[in-house]
């Protein structure tokens, strides 16, 4: 049994390096903002950490959360409560029946500081001193786990984990929970706090790091010639998925259609993608096909485009791959640009980006190229805002992430 | 030193307000952790443990159990103190 209902977003809420709210985010955006922050120089010296720079959370969390949620959460927790918080507020609080009510929120690492810090404790402590909480804590089930404890959500609390991708593929779960008749009402999206010494150390290991610690707000800059790696971020986004009619019924503000969804692996290399882009473009393919609609009803793409010499190519060729020439009439943008790349995070940060595009006709402006990259085949949206046309558009968001997971969202006006 | 146990009680409260975010006024000696005050055993370790930091005592595993009350906590904090 398949029923295909409609699904709309009522609510919108974030965290990130550069704002403390959804609407704070998108202005940051449109100012053309960088969330790239030097490091605390005690890492840099301690640690010998070859990048010096990382694109922190612009407000902490416990400027918001209370004393015992922040001992009780992990900052990947934090982060998602505090989003959610803010997209079920935006949202208007629907009432709903609790079984009707579900969660999917992703992280790409989990609670690594509490992991690592509890790793401490117990090395220089002893085992009591371990927190009876860490394991609850550092599971990447965390966040979704206590944003269903919090608003009371029954009717399912899930965690996709598929790295980079994670938070656009909970969002795609989460809106098919609702299209099958499971969940009336979905609190969904990606949270990540992994900007702690190791992850960076080991990202920088793999040489996916941009190292241009003379410059930092400058790092992050897809499509340019001069990129050099990702700059790390971290920060959540969580919007508020609801069936149409639910949503009418109740007089909600609607931002947006979420129209599809459309995933597929590479099956190519643990971290690298598949050069030519033959299983992002089939992402992307299914997505378009699964909104019944044809690529020359995409007006716009917010892209993977992290930064990185090679990945930035790969999109690229895919896009193309998928869409052919139609690909010509799709404004893209790389937010990464400015916000930095937030992990499991960043795909539901980049829906939310792509919802907002939508609903205020705005294609945003990438920052950072010099030089674009004469590898990169597409319309790279740059210097000013694009206007996107009236009438019904249709936006694609893309998400990639280490283990090949390929996650394309499409969002729809109407 | 050995502290009055209105200055444990004091400190106790300080302890379950930093980890549940009760009120430091409703932490009294006739409540009890988990009927009244809602703590749960992950909660009541966490408590346990920054206790012995604070107070200097010992408290083993097998005594928590015992420790329904935060009075039951104080007295026994006091008569333990080194």
């Amino acid at each position: 049994m398949t029923t295909n209902r409609k699904v709309v977003v009522t609510g919108i809420g974030a965290t990130t390096p550069i704002g403390g709210t959804a609407t704070e985010t998108w202005d940051a955006l449109l100012d053309g903002a960088s969330g790239a922050r030097n490091l605390p120089q005690e890492w840099v010296d301690t640690y010998q950490l070859p990048v010096h720079f990382a694109a922190t959370i612009e407000v902490a969390p416990d400027q918001v959360l209370s004393r015992p949620e922040t001992r009780r959460l992990d900052p990947s927790g934090q982060y998602a409560l505090v989003a959610s918080r803010e997209a079920w507020g935006d949202a208007g609080e629907p009432e709903v029946d609790p079984e009707r009510l579900g969660v999917a929120i992703g992280t790409g690492i989990g609670g690594v500081w509490t992991l690592l810090n509890a790793w401490d404790t117990l090395k220089e402590k002893g085992p009591r001193r371990v927190m009876p909480l860490t394991v609850p804590m550092l599971m990447p089930n965390s966040a979704s786990g206590n944003v269903s404890l919090i608003f009371g959500a029954r009717a399912g609390a899930h965690t996709l984990v598929s790295a980079c991708a994670s938070g656009a593929e909970s969002m795609g779960y989460a809106a098919a929970m609702i299209a099958e008749g499971k969940a009336d009402v979905m609190i969904t999206g990606g949270t990540e706090a992994a900007v702690h010494p190791l992850p960076m150390a080991g990202f920088a290991a793999m040489q996916a790091l941009s190292t241009r610690n003379d410059d930092p707000t400058h790092a992050s800059r897809p499509y340019d010639l001069a990129r050099d790696g990702f700059v790390l971020g971290e920060g959540s986004a969580v919007i508020v998925l609801e069936e149409e009619e639910h949503a009418k019924a109740r007089g909600a503000r609607i931002y947006a259609t979420f129209a599809s969804t459309g995933t597929s692996a590479d099956a190519h290399h643990i971290a690298a993608p598949e050069p030519e882009g033959a299983g992002a473009s089939r992402a992307m393919v299914e997505a378009v096909e699964r909104a019944g609609l044809t690529p020359a009803d995409i007006v716009h793409i917010n892209a993977h485009a992290t930064s990185t010499p090679v990945g930035d190519i790969a999109e690229s060729n895919a896009i193309r791959r998928a869409f052919g020439d139609a690909t010509d009439s799709m404004a893209v943008s790389a937010t990464k640009s400015m916000t930095g790349h937030l992990l499991g995070a960043a795909g539901a940060l980049e829906a939310l980006f792509s919802i907002l595009a939508v609903h205020h006709r705005l294609a945003p402006a990438t920052t950072n190229i010099t030089d674009l990259d004469p590898e990169i085949h597409l319309d790279v949206v740059r210097d000013e805002h694009r206007k996107l046309p009236q009438g019904d558009i249709a936006v694609l968001n893309n998400s990639f992430g280490f283990g090949g997971h390929n996650v394309a969202n499409v969002i729809t006006s109407s | 030193m050995a502290q009055s146990e209105q200055e444990i009680l004091a400190g106790l409260a300080e302890i379950v307000n930093e980890e549940t975010g009760l009120d430091t006024d409703s932490v009294q000696p006739d409540k009890s952790f988990t009927d009244d005050l809602d703590i749960d055993s992950l909660s009541m370790m966490t408590i346990v443990v920054n206790a012995e930091d604070k107070f200097g005592v010992k408290i083993p595993d097998d005594e928590v159990k015992n420790l329904v009350t935060v009075g039951d906590a104080v007295t026994y904090i006091a008569s333990n103190q080194g």
